[in-house]
């Protein structure tokens, strides 16, 4: 098992319980939960993988698949929507390459969909890695995208 | 309890000296939404300031105080005088801000937006007098914004933990009886009243019980329960406490959406506090009363706000609603009678404790007792977090406190995506559990979203179903597979190609959905189709008939047009449009190639806000197929 998983399983106590909270921080450090970790997973709680599987599939926030350098997250939540949100998010395909939930090829950005980031009453919202930006528009998120490597 | 009466003396001397600050004082919004409006780009500038012109000043970070559209917000208290609050601030007003307090000993009154003193102060208003903040009653958000949310001794200081002290003072029933005799229902959506279901719990049989505060706040486009736990967590905790003490519960969890990572980040910062202060752990407070609280993160399923659900979820399984009964209140987490408690409604629980259930019942109206929390948001001119009575009517709510919408007023959604639409006749409705459901809404959870001519009621009801669509477990046919044909029926209908039966199935589809579906996302999901159905059915009728959106939204049915009269070939348009549609040279009426057009809108806003170009650019309702 490789170590970073390892201390990550430690951490946690070996009830079904931990099952989501121990995906989440392998999410954290991975970026997304590969097969590898599965097994380990599956060794230190004694579930199945396919459990596994079935329990990480059920919710929006696990990936299986290597994120890109820097996530942009578009809101879509109604504040958002009402605003202009999937424009913005057709606008990022578009331009990108990409549809949403993908990775572009280079591996520069992984463009995703949110729900709602709490920050509704200053929509239009988009999240890149840990920032969130308010009041977005086509342009500033054009410009704002160049300054990501 | 001594202990903590001693620390509390002594938060009161640390608050009193904070409050008759000797030093002055920066206070810089740092919520979420501050955030993302660049406050800590200005908490570095102020630290700076400070740093290089060697002046003395403490600097705070507070929470939201309401007012989000006036982020970034900066206020200056300088000893002895009060504090000032600046609106939209940006680097260079900063300088100014700071230049005028610091060195010509006077506010930047231009700039400044509030102050909190009593009397007039430089023709600045009081911020309390602001016409978006005089309307609201605050309570659960008494202290949002104002006190430190990282500093567990400002929230002693400002009489915190005092409800929970009288609390452990009386038996768990009298707590029980205080919580009715204010009638406290639940804030999470369904208004169910807290003692009734605290009650159900305390009864049941079972050594080990658990509350659970639900902060999944699942409603896309709502931000009061996050707003509430980063500004004021110790609220939420000490409801916390006081719930469980009723209940008899020794394990506390806290369900919690992973999209906030600061509000995870406070409440951490505040159970570890508590720990500290003996607010935790056994014998609390020298009683017999013991407790002990966990984080548990969401992963991002809306139907796991759902009680069962939620339950499914911490138990480490896929979060899918269970029939009851049993009630969790009963048979809950891992079998054990277990209390979900929303985030506000335990939040109010120490103002109900701490003034008495007679004080709470002064507020709202009979069997709406209270008050709540809404976000107020969409094409509104003052969006944010506000507190209102129960009773309040919606006209209120619009057009006082958030200052009336931008262009002209069409619907409000109230209750997200289980809610319904409700047209300008209802403006005078209050805003109670049954007066909302008496029109097809619900309450909700306090999500407010305004909508004007620009918004097209078809797509919004669609873009509902969608969601609903996406989140539906899967569990029941109807739900699942009833959801999926009204999106497909709606989809039609914005694309152009719907039938007058189309709007006959939907109603159908939604009454199957609601009688059929085994938990609230189900049966509530059909709502804002029914009530657009019922109070917008003229803009259903246009898409279908005339292949008209009358607010320009369904890519489908529009067209961009370059009016070449009015196009004085300024390029604005050339420079944002990003699939170069539009073409010409400068100063000359510009082309609009229809078939590169994707329909962003980009040129259309840019072209209307430039004097000169003013209107060039239209966008047509495609003309009616005959
Ligand atoms: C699909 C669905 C989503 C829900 N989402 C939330 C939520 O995000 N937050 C919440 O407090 N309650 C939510 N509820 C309501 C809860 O199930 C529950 O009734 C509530 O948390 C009880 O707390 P209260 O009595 O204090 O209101 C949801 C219900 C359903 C059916
Ligand atoms: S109504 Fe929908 S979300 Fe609820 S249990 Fe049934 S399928 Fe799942
Ligand atoms: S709507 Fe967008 S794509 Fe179409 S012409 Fe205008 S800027 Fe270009
Ligand atoms: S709807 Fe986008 S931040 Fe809430
Ligand atoms: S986040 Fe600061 S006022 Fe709302």
């Amino acid at each position: 098992m490789p170590e970073p998983i390892r201390t990550i399983l430690e951490k946690h106590s070996r009830e079904p319980d931990e099952l989501i909270p121990i995906l989440q921080d392998v999410q954290k450090e991975y970026g997304y939960i590969s097969a590898e970790s599965v097994k380990g997973i599956s060794k230190y709680l004694r579930i199945s993988e396919n459990t596994i599987y079935g329990v990480s599939s059920f919710y929006a926030q696990f990936r299986f698949t290597e994120p890109g350098r820097h996530s942009v997250k578009v809101c879509l939540g109604t504040a958002c929507h009402v605003r202009g949100g999937a424009t913005l998010l057709e606008m990022l395909e578009r331009g990108l390459g990409v549809h949403c939930g993908e990775t572009t090829e280079d591996k520069r950005f992984g463009l995703e969909r949110v729900a709602c980031l709490g920050c509704c009453a200053l929509s239009p919202v988009v999240q890149i890695d840990k920032e969130i930006f308010s009041r977005m528009t086509v342009n500033r998120l054009t410009e704002q995208l160049k300054e990501y490597e | 309890m001594n202990k903590l009466k001693k620390k509390i003396n002594l938060a009161k001397k640390k608050w009193e000296e904070f409050v008759d600050n000797r030093e002055p004082i920066i206070y810089v919004g740092a919520a979420s939404c501050g955030r993302a409006a660049g406050a800590l780009d200005l908490l570095s500038d102020i630290n700076r300031f400070i740093e290089e012109s060697k002046v003395k000043a403490k600097v705070v970070e507070v929470g939201c105080i309401g007012p989000c559209y006036l982020e970034p917000l900066i206020d200056v208290k300088m000893p002895g005088e009060p504090r000032v609050s600046y609106n939209n601030v940006t680097a260079k007003t900063l300088q100014n801000i700071l230049k005028a307090h610091f060195q010509e000993g006077i506010p930047f009154a231009r700039a400044a937006i509030g102050h909190f003193g009593s009397d007039s102060y430089h023709g600045i208003p009081r911020f309390y007098d602001l016409p978006m903040l005089k309307p609201q009653v605050r309570i659960v958000l008494r202290n949002c914004g104002l006190i430190n949310p990282e500093d567990i001794d400002q929230y002693l200081a400002v009489d915190g933990y005092q409800g929970l002290m009288k609390a452990l003072q009386m038996s768990p029933d009298d707590v029980i009886g205080v919580v009715r005799q204010a009638g406290l229902r639940g804030r999470g959506g369904a208004g169910f009243p807290t003692f009734k279901k605290w009650t159900v719990c305390r009864n049941a049989p079972g050594e080990q019980k658990y509350l659970i505060c639900n902060a999944d706040e699942g409603d896309p486009g709502a931000f009061m329960n996050r707003s509430l736990i980063e500004s004021d967590p110790h609220a939420v905790l000490e409801g916390m406490l006081i719930a469980a003490y009723a209940i008899g519960a020794s394990k506390g969890i806290i369900y919690i959406r992973a999209e906030y990572p600061l509000a995870i980040e406070r409440l951490k910062t505040a159970i570890a506090q508590m720990r500290e202060y003996g607010l935790l752990g056994t014998k609390i407070l020298g009683s017999n009363f013991s407790f002990d609280i966990k984080i548990k993160e969401g992963a991002g399923a809306f139907v796991c706000g759902e009680e069962t659900a939620l339950i499914g979820s911490i138990e480490g399984k896929r979060g899918m609603p269970k029939s009851r009964p049993p009630f969790p209140a009963i048979s809950g987490l891992h079998g054990c009678p277990t209390i979900i408690n929303n985030v506000e409604s335990l939040g109010t629980l120490p103002n109900i404790l701490r003034n008495g259930a007679e004080w709470y019942t002064k507020y709202g109206k009979e069997g709406n007792r209270g008050t709540k929390t809404f976000s107020l948001v969409g094409k509104i001119r003052r969006p944010g977090l506000i507190e209102v009575q129960l009773g309040t009517p919606l006209r209120e709510i619009i057009f006082d406190i958030g200052g009336g919408v931008q262009k002209t007023f069409k619907a409000i959604q109230t209750g997200g995506p289980s809610g319904g639409c409700l047209s300008e006749e209802f403006l005078d409705l209050p805003v109670d559990y049954e007066s909302l459901a008496s029109v097809g809404s619900i309450m909700g959870s306090g999500g407010l979203i305004v909508m004007d001519e620009d918004t097209c009621i078809v797509d919004v009801a669609k873009y509902f179903l969608d969601f609903t669509q996406k989140e539906s477990c899967g569990k029941c046919v109807p739900c699942r597979v009833g959801t999926r044909h009204m999106v497909e029926l709606l989809d039609k209908i914005t694309h152009g190609e719907g039938t007058p039966d189309d709007l006959l199935s939907l109603r159908t589809l939604g009454d199957t959905i609601k009688k059929g579906a085994l938990c609230g996302l189900g049966q509530t999901a059909p709502n804002p189709v029914l009530t657009t159905l019922r109070y917008f059915r003229n803009e259903y009728l246009e898409h279908i008939k005339d292949q008209r959106c009358r607010a320009t939204v369904c890519k489908d049915l529009i067209e961009y047009r370059v009016i070449k009269e009015k196009c004085t070939g300024c390029q604005s348009c050339v420079r944002v449009c990003p699939t170069g549609a539009i073409t010409g040279p400068r100063s000359e009426p510009h082309n609009l190639d229809v078939t590169k057009c994707i329909k962003c809108r980009s040129c259309y806003e840019i072209c209307r806000f430039d004097a000169i170009a003013g209107d060039a650019i239209v966008i047509r309702t495609a003309e009616k197929k005959s």
